[in-house]
């Protein structure tokens, strides 16, 4: 294996054992996002108390990377405001697993990494805008989203 | 008789592709040739002299430059009719890729002969060139869409033709000579009979097996057979759709522009003859005379040695995959009924981790729906790995291919 590992013991054991994994019935907010290449699929669910989340969960099939990604992602989320969480950066997800990387050797595989960030981003765009009736809180999360890969 | 030696050192070093390395210094081990085939140095050569030296339109003007591409143009014509015993050179027809050649029916042929009521049939393992044009159509028609199943060896069940058959309804059989994701060959003398007995018209998408096999269009039947020059060591942007003249004249142009047309007035155009009606504009003149130098290269193989390599090379990769742990090998698993061909999955494993740690030794397969969703859904699997063979495939290969499966199934502790 070369220099930058992408198969880790924790991505191998995230993978098989992703964190919060679920289902949220009637969640506040609900993002469906899937990667045509790979055929990575996902729902994220998250339940949000004002302005704090306080439930995350996803499900759904995906690669290794994938998997990993989107458990961590859960975990980093959980219990977090919606503004810090807003400004989370793609790097703040890739250097927990290690997978910086990627960015530059693998523009196929980082949409893997980063499908669940999309979603997320997406996801609290459209709370704020649909539900919140607050376009200036969604800010630019949209067009952060659609540049994440 | 063809020659029985079949020189694998003497092939490989015609592609310069194949002396490359890739990743960390790793000899590369191209086992993607279903995507598309690497292209021998006689085809390059072919493009380079073609640009330096002959450059220029077709058909029209009558300087030395344009008669000597409109020559190699129509000589690229004769050698393809030739290579697939068509006697009427006119039924071919040059198109971008099987891709356009499937759309132009569906076009061309389709609004004028479906109508609601109607029944198309296509398969559970087409590739998706050969469902979403049907789709469009049936959804516009109002006919109906119908799908022969596959079997759990991946074979197609035809007595579900039959059927489709036996309503009368059938007017267009849209099926793979050979499936681009199990290497599936299909029995199609069998389902040709079958049509020709109801009546319904039959196309063939070729793609996989123009490239592997002597495909003999002339004794076949069919009435569209549509096929890609990319992936039988040509270029890119090239392939064809063969149909019968009697069909061809009766169908209306599929793209209109120069060089399809006799007169243009105002208010009304009459169309070119045969083939040059279904080639609207400039063609891809450059790629399509270099084509000429693949067909040349197959040929003096000979594509009875081309298959008889890709049947040994398959029964060896199936019999050394099936021992690895966690495997599972999709399709017929019997070298004599599949192409070049071989899908599989490792348990949990996604198949893009798969080909991911294959690619860090050097090897290039292919993971991902290979543009046949309808069949993922089959086997209920969101994606494969799939390793395909060609001419200058060698054993070593495949072992270095063995041991990068081994090496997953040590990543993932299967």
């Amino acid at each position: 294996m070369s220099a930058d590992p992408i198969y880790t013991e924790m991505i191998i054991e995230y993978s098989r054992n992703p964190s919060n994994f679920g289902k949220i019935e009637n969640p506040h907010i609900h993002r469906h996002d899937s990667n045509p290449l790979c055929g990575d699929s996902i729902d994220l669910y998250v339940n949000v108390d004002g302005n704090k989340i306080t439930e995350v969960k996803f499900d759904g099939k995906g690669c290794a990377i994938c998997m990993a990604c989107t458990s961590v992602l859960t975990e980093m989320i959980q219990g977090k405001n919606l503004e810090e969480v807003k400004n989370f950066k793609k790097d703040d997800l890739l250097s927990e697993l290690g997978l910086g990387h990627l960015i530059k050797t693998s523009p196929v595989r980082i949409k893997c990494a980063l499908l669940s960030l999309k979603a997320l981003k997406y996801g609290i765009y459209s709370y704020f805008v649909d539900k919140m009736n607050d376009t200036e809180a969604a800010g630019n999360l949209k067009e952060e989203a659609a540049s994440l890969y | 008789m063809q020659s029985t030696t079949y020189s694998l050192d003497s092939i490989r070093s015609d592609f310069p592709v194949l002396e490359r390395k890739v990743r960390d210094n790793k000899p590369l081990v191209y086992l993607d040739n279903a995507a598309t085939a690497q292209k021998p140095i006689q085809v390059i050569d072919a493009i380079t002299d073609y640009y330096k030296n002959h450059n220029s339109n077709i058909h029209r003007a009558v300087h030395a430059l344009a008669e000597e591409s409109t020559e190699a143009f129509e000589a690229t014509r004769s050698k393809v009719a030739k290579f697939l015993n068509v006697a009427n050179t006119k039924e071919i027809i040059f198109v971008k890729g099987t891709t356009e050649a499937i759309n132009l029916v569906a076009y061309a042929w389709g609004r004028d002969n479906v109508q609601k009521g109607d029944i198309v049939v296509t398969t559970e393992y087409e590739h998706h060139s050969n469902i979403v044009p049907w789709q469009i159509l049936t959804q516009e028609t109002g006919a109906d869409l119908k799908y022969i199943d596959i079997d759990e060896n991946g074979e197609l069940m035809l007595e579900q033709l039959d059927e489709y058959l036996a309503t009368g309804k059938v007017k267009l059989v849209a099926i793979s000579h050979v499936s681009n994701v199990l290497g599936t060959i299909t029995d199609v003398k069998e389902v040709i009979k079958k049509c020709k007995n109801a009546d319904a018209k039959i196309l063939i998408d070729g793609a996989q097996a123009v490239p592997h096999m002597k495909v003999d269009i002339g004794n076949l039947g069919c009435d569209f057979y549509a096929f890609s020059a990319h992936k039988m060591l040509g270029p890119t942007g090239v392939g064809v759709l063969w149909a019968r003249k009697e069909l061809l004249e009766n169908m209306r142009p599929f793209l209109g522009g120069g060089d399809m047309i006799r007169e243009v007035h105002k208010y009304e155009t009459t169309y070119n003859d045969l083939p040059y009606k279904f080639e609207a504009g400039t063609p891809n003149v450059a790629d399509v005379i270099c084509f000429s130098a693949a067909i040349d290269y197959l040929t003096k193989i000979g594509m009875d040695n081309v298959r008889n390599h890709e049947i040994e090379l398959t029964e060896y990769a199936l019999e050394k995959m099936s021992k690895v742990k966690g495997i599972v090998i999709y399709g017929t698993k019997d070298p004599k009924k599949q192409g070049g061909v071989i899908s599989f999955n490792f348990n949990d494993v996604h198949p893009h981790d798969v080909a991911t740690i294959v690619d860090k030794n050097g090897v290039a397969i292919r993971s991902g729906h290979h543009c046949a969703q309808v069949l993922m859904e089959k086997l209920e699997v969101a994606a494969t790995n799939r390793a395909s063979f060609y001419i200058y495939t060698t054993k070593q290969e495949i072992d270095v291919l063995i041991d990068s499966l081994e090496e997953v199934a040590k990543v993932f502790k299967l």
